[in-house]
């Protein structure tokens, strides 16, 4: 320590004694403002300390004088905005989807809230703007499994299809191939059978053969011609949309294996007024009927 | 008599704070600030100021005010910005977000003129347009008015706190505050409504929000222009630094001409003039400066082109008897010159002030032509990507488009919209339901921006590439086209 205060020439401060290789550190107080500053963010934290949840305990914490809680917060903002929507929620739960469809700012509400409900629950199989994908149906085209007609749609979203609701849709393929209903060479002609329906059969002979078969086993779900029965859910295998690919080995697998997709019922998951949303949003997708 | 109080007085001051050009290099980076006291002074510049200053102020306080009809449901005021409905209104123009160019255009104008000035006259924005200026001579005239002279300030500054001395600088304050209180309100009448605001802040009606800008914009306009002053120019504000780039030696600038002031000396009256400068060192020009430099050490950062200097020379050369403008508005090059003897033309025109004027027909003529041709229409259109496109039961390819249509027209609007391009020629076009559509038209309310979706159906066949190009097209309703959007038509890989 130095024992006696060594000012600096030039700018007249003091030293603080500490030299570095000839290099003497002055001793500059803090600028006042900074110094201002700083215990006003210490008196901040004090004040804050006893205002706000500041302390922790080991199976609790000091919640603070105020009581504020995020938590709370977020929960307290939820109820607001759902308030906030109420009115439109409670019109959307009363009217009929035709009504809806009918009154211009119900159907943009719908339309949006469907657009929402749909991204949080439908998306994850039926892809963003029902695009759908493999064993998905595309809600887009104008193919229906089930019906494409606003009630249709919203009865299929209510019950689901194939699940454990007694309502739901139901209906089932024969796992013809694993069950040996029909042998090898029998699926194999139906399946040339079904590509002649769509003009791509390769052997007339054999899709002749196969359409014996198809009069047997398959008319009853699939039609006279395969034109599906919206009843069944059984599609229609004559035009231009496969849900789980029409090339010719994927036909044959859904014959040997069968297909039987399902859906969940939505109703007790969502409320009456999302489903009607969700319909509406589906519909007008660019495949409603 | 009172001049050499005052001479000795800032004597001190200089002494005591503004070191003179340090030789060694070990002098300290740090200057701490020396109070200026500019001098009242009156003269041909001092008047431009105040004149320029009155202008600026009126502009600023009464804009807000004026009223201009726009029709039921719009604004009524001739300037608003609008935050909340995303708005922003000008007399006839009225801008949307997404405009926003026009105020990028605005600014590039303002920055080329502002480059354009500088290389002519030097720093004219600085010296009497800036706000920093502006609201920094107000308060000085203020402070002129409560706490007297130029010397009567140093006295009452170094006077131990009296009574007197309390009044005097609360009644400043005071003042001040107010006048900061004015600036602040003002300012947010340029984003609300006047009238209806006016009323709601007086009243306490106000949302906490405004009650902070308006106490933002009153402490800032308190501190910048009572306390920061010329500290602002010097330290905070960027222009000073970049404005050399737009200076050269044929820019007008305040000038002290050495070559006919110096070897200046004090002057008793009666005495010869020959082999000695016109300056009698008065130190009057440093006196009135509002940055309190000496103009006659030459062109400095700090001198912001005020030219009270000049008036203040001016009239010391008229009472010793000598020509004006010692000090005056001139260009390095002619001060080279002159002091040759020869006079050296003012060139107005120089490569740098061509192409900046250049720029500012270019841009202003730009932003005109944007503006006149502007479309009470906008379209955009955001094609689909999920799906890319809909392969639908016939075979035949849709692809989906979400078309906004913006109607600036205050009146409700139908639209029709098309499908054009060579390659989509037998398309069909549907529109999606929603509010506002019939069969092929979209009805889009007055002010606002409408959604509809737009499907193309091609056959199969006809999709003979991966991305065809498309047009949407929008019809008004006497079947006018008003916008145009590119866009492509999404197909499988492949040739059918
Ligand atoms: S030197 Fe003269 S022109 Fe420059 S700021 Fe001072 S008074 Fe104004
Ligand atoms: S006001 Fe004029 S005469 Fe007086 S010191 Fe300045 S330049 Fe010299």
């Amino acid at each position: 320590m130095p024992t006696k205060i060594e000012k600096d020439e030039i700018s007249g401060q003091q030293t603080t004694g500490h030299e570095w290789d000839g290099i003497k550190e002055l001793d500059t107080p803090m600028p006042k403002w900074w110094l201002y500053t700083f215990y006003a963010t210490i008196l901040f934290s004090a004040v804050y300390f006893v205002l706000f949840p500041s302390v922790p305990f080991v199976n609790s914490y000091f919640g603070g004088i105020l009581g504020y809680n995020q938590r709370e917060d977020v929960a307290r903002r939820m109820e607001e905005a759902a308030a906030e929507q109420a009115p439109f929620m409670q019109r959307v739960a009363a009217a009929t989807l035709e009504e809806i469809r009918g009154n211009p700012e119900l159907l943009t509400y719908a339309q949006i809230g469907g657009r929402i409900a749909f991204n949080n629950n439908c998306a994850p199989c039926h892809q963003v703007g029902g695009a759908g994908a493999r064993g998905y149906p595309n809600l887009a085209d104008d193919d229906w499994l089930w019906g494409g007609r606003l009630e249709d749609i919203h009865k299929t979203i209510q019950y689901g299809i194939r699940n454990s609701d007694e309502r739901s849709r139901q209906s089932a393929m024969p796992r013809y191939g694993a069950d040996r209903i029909l042998d090898q060479k029998q699926i194999g002609e139906v399946a040339e059978y079904v590509l002649s329906l769509s003009g791509r059969a390769e052997d007339a002979e054999r899709a002749a053969r196969g359409a014996q078969v198809f009069a047997e086993q398959c008319v009853a779900c699939h039609g006279e011609r395969g034109e599906g029965n919206r009843e069944l859910g059984a599609p229609d295998l004559t035009n231009a949309i496969w849900l789980y690919g029409g090339d010719r080995r994927s036909i044959v697998e859904t014959i040997y294996n069968a297909r039987n997709g399902a859906m969940p019922a939505w109703e007790g998951r969502l409320d009456a007024a999302t489903i009607k949303m969700l319909s509406v949003y589906v519909h007008a997708l660019g495949g409603g009927e | 008599m009172k001049a050499a109080a005052d001479e000795r007085e800032h004597e001190d001051i200089v002494a005591a704070g503004r070191p003179k050009v340090v030789e060694t290099p070990a002098g300290p980076l740090y200057a701490s600030r020396v109070r200026i006291y500019p001098r009242g002074i009156s003269g041909f510049y001092r008047n431009i100021k105040w004149g320029v200053l009155a202008v600026c102020l009126a502009i600023y306080y009464v804009t807000p005010w004026i009223r201009f009809d726009r029709g039921p449901g719009a604004p009524d005021q001739a300037v608003l910005l609008d935050i909340t409905n995303a708005r922003g209104y000008f007399f006839w123009i009225e801008i949307w977000p997404q405009e926003i160019y026009y105020l990028t255009g605005l600014l590039l104008i303002g920055a080329v003129g502002l480059f354009l000035v500088s290389s002519l006259f030097g720093r004219l924005w600085c010296g009497y347009t800036c706000p920093q200026t502006v609201w920094t001579d107000l308060f000085m005239l203020v402070e002129r008015w409560i706490e007297g002279e130029r010397h009567q300030r140093m006295r009452l500054d170094r006077a131990p706190m009296s009574a007197a001395k309390f009044a005097r600088k609360s009644a400043k304050h005071a003042a001040w505050l107010l006048i900061s209180l004015a600036t602040g309100g003002a300012w947010i009448f340029y984003f609300n409504d006047a009238p209806t605001t006016m009323v709601e802040v007086l009243t306490g009606q106000s949302s906490l929000k405004l009650y902070f800008f308006v106490g933002l914009f009153t402490a800032t306009t308190y501190v910048l222009a009572g306390f920061a002053r010329e500290q602002v120019c010097t330290y905070m504000c960027p222009w000073p630094r970049f404005q050399a780039a737009m200076l050269d030696e044929q820019t007008l600038t305040v000038t002290y001409q050495a070559w006919r002031g110096e070897p200046r000396g004090k002057h008793k009256q009666g005495d010869s003039w020959e082999g000695r400068g016109d300056c009698v060192d008065c130190r009057a020009c440093i006196a009135v400066c509002p940055t309190g430099i000496d103009i006659r050490d030459g062109m400095q950062l700090e001198c912001i082109g005020c030219g009270l200097c000049i008036d203040a020379c001016n009239d010391i050369m008229g009472k010793v008897g000598r020509p004006r403008e010692l000090i005056t508005f001139a260009t390095l090059a002619s001060q080279a010159e002159r002091a040759k003897g020869h006079e050296a033309p003012y060139r107005l025109l120089r490569p740098r002030t061509i192409i900046y004027a250049t720029m500012l027909v270019a841009v202003s003529g730009a932003m005109l032509a944007a503006l006149l041709l502007r479309a009470d229409v906008t379209l955009t259109v955001i094609r689909d990507r999920l799906p890319l496109f809909v392969t639908l039961s016939d075979g035949s390819i849709r692809n989906g488009y979400t078309v906004k249509i913006g109607n600036k027209a205050h009146e409700e609007r139908e639209f029709r919209v098309l499908l054009d391009g060579a390659a989509v020629a037998g398309a069909e076009v549907s529109l999606g339901e929603a509010a506002g559509v019939s069969g092929e038209s979209v009805a889009v309310r007055a002010d606002s921006v409408g959604t509809v979706r737009v499907y193309a159906r091609l056959e199969r066949a006809a999709v003979t590439a991966e991305s065809l190009p498309v047009d949407i097209v929008l019809l008004d309703r006497t079947g006018r086209e008003v916008a145009r959007e590119r866009t492509v038509f999404r197909g499988p890989a492949g040739r059918p």
